[in-house]
């Protein structure tokens, strides 16, 4: 591997690192903003104009709080949960690509013009890499729960660790669809394969599913019992205080970036304008810079739709969650499959 | 630099299994075998595996281990269970070390054998390792061990099942 296209994935990893964080704290921002609007309220609105330097203000807070560590918690494992839970969530989107790219020679610093893909690692098993990683996210939380050395984080982390890998299975059946569609595990490939029609309407019920699923997967309301604060305090991170507790906040909210990146690039046709026949004709090899604006457009609206639904739905029980997730979701994935399946078959 | 990413991952996986016989807390070698599951699955990237390297993660470290670690939690084991017996040390030491020369000559036999294999390998096709070459492995040359495999997970289901059902009852 030469030295320039190490430098490249350099560039493109501290690029991609800068958006998300910034994302973060701004969604924290929305989170609030919103929830007031949909309570009739005003939300943080003081600190700069609209409230927009309400995140950093945030962030300062957090900093200068006292970081407790409980007297009979496992120490290297109580600080090591949250930086688990934040890389497991952060280092999927490096498979997420948001356009198709374009070529530049960096204003004469190479010798010939290198294309430049709008994604840090083509790889083939894309889509495994990040169910992959998503498995691993399960311990930065049961490790938080247990280290914590507390009743209530630990129920937290063991609910946590059954919802998400009770609801791992119809995430992962429900995409086994849109592979078939698309012949391929490459996230642009499925993209791409998208250019005719997006794969939310020939895969409506894998599309319902996957959005389902992923609501569970991130935890967040309605299926947020891992920290449901009536019963169990604040769950899996009652006893964290400071950055460490920012740190698992901002896992959270990273889980709900790639969720929606993923609904957006498998169903939602990516970096692709319209859903029928794509750009109608723009040449997007041109214009290079269109694509990566409606892929980010899109992660947008499915965001906003993640905090519509929280401040609009009640909370389920647990017994609910699990039977919606094991003789609901789980079927129906199983059925699209088939269903998909035996259309390409025999059709 | 390969190299030394695979030299750092190598001496990760050895001491992640090190630490999974040698430390008294078990949700710490659950840990360290998660650490040695997932830094193996490295080693499998750098072999152009990429797809045993993401499925390597995605059911052993991702769920395999995660049912473990709901184990060692829920049994809660005391301080008793765990302590440590000191006089048995060198009788487990003097096994592990008849096992290890034991495994360490069957396998320079097996190195032997595999290098005379490999001549006439499929190491050669492009797709080698990727998910269409796998899968083309699986259902066209090792389709019959691979339906039995699937079998034998539904038998394995199926008595699950039956035991849990008895002992509910």
């Amino acid at each position: 591997m030469p030295w320039s296209e190490i430098g490249i994935s350099l560039v493109k990893i501290a690029l991609v690192l800068f958006l998300v964080l910034t994302l973060v704290a701004y969604l924290t921002l929305a989170e609030r903003r919103i929830s007031a609007f949909i309570q009739d309220r005003l939300g943080p609105n003081r600190v700069g104009p609209f409230g927009l330097l309400q995140p950093l203000a945030d962030g300062l807070k957090l900093i200068f709080k006292e970081d407790i560590i409980p007297e009979r918690a496992n120490k290297i494992l109580y600080v090591m949960a949250p930086a688990f839970s934040f890389i497991t969530a952060i280092i999927a989107l490096a498979v997420i690509p948001i356009g198709g790219g374009f070529s530049t020679s960096l204003f004469g610093l190479l010798k010939e013009p290198t294309f430049i893909k709008f994604q840090i690692a083509d790889i083939n098993v894309g889509l495994l890499y990040v169910f992959a990683i998503g498995s691993l996210s399960v311990y930065g939380v049961v490790l938080g729960g247990w280290a914590s050395n507390s009743k209530y984080s630990l129920l937290g982390g063991l609910r946590s660790a059954a919802q998400m890998i009770s609801y791992e299975l119809p995430l992962g059946l429900s995409i086994l669809g849109v592979v078939l569609i698309a012949g391929s595990l490459k996230l642009g490939d499925i993209v791409q394969a998208q250019a005719k029609l997006w794969f939310v309407f020939p895969q409506i019920l894998g599309f319902l599913v996957f959005l389902v699923s992923s609501f569970a997967e991130t935890n967040r309301l309605p299926f947020d019992l891992p920290e449901a604060e009536p019963e169990i305090v604040a769950g899996y991170h009652t006893e964290y205080s400071s950055m460490k507790f920012a740190m698992f906040f901002m896992a959270e909210y990273t889980h709900m970036i790639v969720a929606s990146s993923l609904i957006v690039s498998l169903f939602l046709g990516g970096w692709y304008l319209l859903p029928y026949f794509g750009w109608f004709g723009i040449d997007i090899v041109k214009y290079w810079f269109l694509p990566p604006l409606v892929f980010i457009g899109k992660v947008f609206l499915i965001l906003f739709l993640f905090i519509w639904v929280r401040w609009t739905l009640p909370r389920f029980r647990y017994d609910q969650i699990m039977n919606l997730g094991w003789k609901v979701l789980f079927p129906l994935a199983v059925i699209n499959i088939i269903v998909t399946s035996a259309v390409i078959v025999f059709i | 630099m390969e190299d030394i990413l695979f030299y750092i991952f190598a001496a990760a996986s050895v001491a992640g299994a090190l630490l999974v016989v040698t430390h008294n807390n078990p949700v710490v070698s659950v840990l360290s075998l998660v650490l040695t599951l997932f830094s193996t699955a490295v080693l499998f990237v750098f072999l152009l595996a990429d797809f045993i390297a993401a499925i390597q993660i995605l059911v052993y470290a991702g769920a395999i281990m995660v049912l473990f670690i709901f184990t060692v939690m829920y049994l809660n084991l005391r301080k008793e269970a765990l302590a440590f017996d000191s006089k048995s040390v060198p009788i487990k030491f003097g096994i592990l070390f008849v096992i290890l020369i034991v495994v360490a000559y069957l396998s320079s036999l097996g190195f032997k054998r595999g290098l005379q294999i490999t001549g006439e390998g499929t190491s050669t096709s492009t797709n080698f390792g990727t998910v269409e070459g796998v899968g083309e492995v699986l259902f066209t040359k090792y389709i019959l061990p691979f339906e039995l495999t699937s079998v034998l997970i539904v038998v394995a289901i199926i008595g699950v099942v039956a035991i849990a059902k008895r002992r509910f009852n």
